[in-house]
């Protein structure tokens, strides 16, 4: 194991994150403060409670994977394009490491950040709506697993888009809405029973939910379901970047 | 020992190598190099001949088709951790990050290649190359000839043992160019093995110890830069008459002449690696027939003309 490597790569893209921070820290918790302005304190307070929670307190686990989702693919994506874009990638190519060794570097470096995000709108919340967390240590397995997996995704998304473009149409066209329709602001029994099923379809439901059960000891579905369909989706990224370097595919000629 | 045996001495030895990217295009055609422990090697050819491929495939940026590679004994594929580790390579293209200081780019490059930090190590190369008050700098305000020294700092950065240059002096003024250069010759002096490729023919001749030369992806030739010279090099006299010929004069048909358009100058063409020359005898002869010029002067061929030639030839 190169592990000289993987540690020049994580350090490299955390100074990244450290001269972006405004971009990458600052935005995400100010965007979210907003929304528990808006939905939590102004209109949760004529929402009647979910589930015995108030509906300011119901959305938080939601709201921090909206952030984790969206931050660790674009982290993890604009990472490994930037030294596409810039011709830098031919440094990458012609080092003495393997997939593991790259993949640990850039998806750890964008997942860690993912997850200081996610606690520090946690700790945000705080600020507007009391809420608690029963299982501590779900909670911050289920924020590290899904960090770590859409930051893997994200790495796939960096790798594939060969433009500006298709780096952003994936997070916009595809996790956004997933996650909007995710029952992040809502409880899935909300929906009329057709579209009760057809949301199961939606990964975001199980990473949702699975978050949400860590707080408040209840969800939509199965923790176990959760917590399965999350590992699942992390073994698929896992197998999709191990064939991406083995084959070279969009890397090398 | 067999052809296909490595020299003794090789660092880097390339059999059978081709390359057919998908385009249908074939940039190498089973290629066969050695290249000499500590030597300096330039590889010339035409845009397109396929020196950037070979490159690329021994530092492992693209696939090769078919052949092997090895680096001091060390397969490229099978045994790819050693073998890269071994290497150090300078694009052609200004590929640098934009927002790192040069210190910063420098030290990531030292560790990708799996090295312990070693700053003093950074420092020498980073003065070495003048760049040592930049250290702080972040990149993208730095001029192009600063950021070429910025990326064979970072190929430095691991204490390769071969250094491969890809036209490292493209757009380069002439004063860094020669700094390069005696850079490239202090790194030889090191022990450090050189792979550079030019198109430059002026700094093949000044810099390489061999020198081969790549058309279509084919290796025309690979020979000692002295004994190409010598042997693919002609000299020639020129004489500026007296009084214009109309012909050469048929006495003279044994000799190898040619009589310009307008008959005032005859130039005699000769090979480089006799020893008797033929010049006193034909001056002597002309003398004799009473053929005066007023002037004369040899010259030798470049290592461009030999260049040029050896592409036509191949045509």
């Amino acid at each position: 194991m190169n592990l000289h490597a993987i540690r020049a790569i994580y350090r490299f893209e955390m100074a990244r994150t450290g001269r972006t921070l405004m971009q990458s820290i600052a935005s995400p918790v100010l965007s979210t403060s907003l929304y528990f302005v808006v939905f939590g304190a102004a209109i949760g307070s004529r929402m009647g409670q979910i589930g015995g929670v108030s509906y300011g307190a119901f959305i938080i686990p939601g709201l921090i994977m909206l952030s984790l989702l969206n931050e660790s693919v674009s982290n993890a994506s604009f990472g490994i394009y930037m030294p596409k874009w810039a011709g830098t990638i031919y440094e990458l190519l012609s080092a003495p490491v393997t997939f593991v060794e790259v993949v640990i570097g850039y998806v750890g470096a964008a997942a860690t950040k993912s997850v200081i995000l996610g606690l520090l709108i946690l700790a945000t919340a705080r600020l507007f709506v009391p809420y608690q967390i029963m299982h501590p240590f779900w909670m911050v397995g289920f924020l590290v697993l899904t960090a770590v997996t859409f930051s893997l995704f994200g790495f796939i998304i960096g790798l594939w888009a060969d433009d500006f473009q298709k780096l952003q149409v994936i997070p916009l066209m595809v996790i956004t809405p997933l996650t909007f329709l995710g029952g992040s602001f809502y409880s899935i029994a909300m929906l009329p029973p057709v579209w009760q099923k057809i949301t199961l379809f939606n990964p975001v439901v199980y990473l949702v939910n699975g978050f949400r059960w860590s707080f408040y000891g209840q969800a939509d579905v199965d923790v176990v379901l959760s917590a399965s369909a999350t590992l699942g989706f992390l073994l698929v990224c896992i197998g999709a970047v191990w064939w991406i370097f083995r084959t070279g595919w969009k890397l090398k000629a | 020992m067999s052809p296909n045996d490595p020299a003794p001495d090789a660092i880097v030895a390339v059999r059978g190598l081709s390359k057919t990217y998908k385009s249908g295009f074939q940039a190498l055609k089973r290629v066969d190099l050695d290249i000499h422990r500590g030597e300096i090697f330039a590889l010339l050819g035409p845009n397109g001949a396929g020196k950037t491929t070979l490159i690329s495939i021994i530092c492992g940026i693209v696939n090769g088709s078919e052949g092997t590679v090895t680096v001091d004994g060390h397969d490229i594929v099978r045994d790819a951790r050693v073998a890269r580790g071994l290497i150090g390579l300078v694009p052609q293209e200004l590929s640098t990050d934009a927002f790192e200081s040069v210190w910063a780019t420098v030290r990531f490059s030292r560790g990708l290649f799996g090295k312990a930090p070693n700053p003093v190590h950074l420092e020498r190369i980073l003065r070495e190359l003048s760049l040592w008050e930049k250290r702080d700098a972040k990149i993208m305000t730095l001029s192009g000839g600063m950021k070429r020294r910025v990326l064979i700092a970072k190929a430095l950065a691991h204490e390769p043992r071969v250094l491969f240059l890809d036209e490292p002096t493209a757009g380069v003024d002439v004063e860094l160019r020669h700094d390069m250069w005696q850079m490239v010759r202090r790194l030889r002096d090191a022990g450090v093995t050189i792979i550079l490729t030019t198109h430059y023919i002026e700094e093949a001749e000044e810099m390489a110890d061999r020198i081969g030369v790549i058309d279509r992806g084919e290796l025309v030739i690979v020979e000692d830069k002295h004994t190409l010279m010598r042997k693919l090099g002609k000299k020639q006299l020129s004489l500026q008459l007296q009084s214009p010929l109309a012909t050469v004069p048929a006495e003279l048909a044994h000799w190898p002449l040619e009589l310009s358009a307008d008959g005032q100058t005859l130039t005699y063409t000769f090979d480089t690696q006799g020893d008797d020359t033929g010049i006193a005898d034909l001056l002597r002869q002309l003398g004799g027939m009473g053929i005066d010029f007023k002037d004369l002067h040899s010259s030798e061929s470049s290592l461009e003309e030999i260049f040029v030639s050896l592409l036509r030839n191949g045509a």
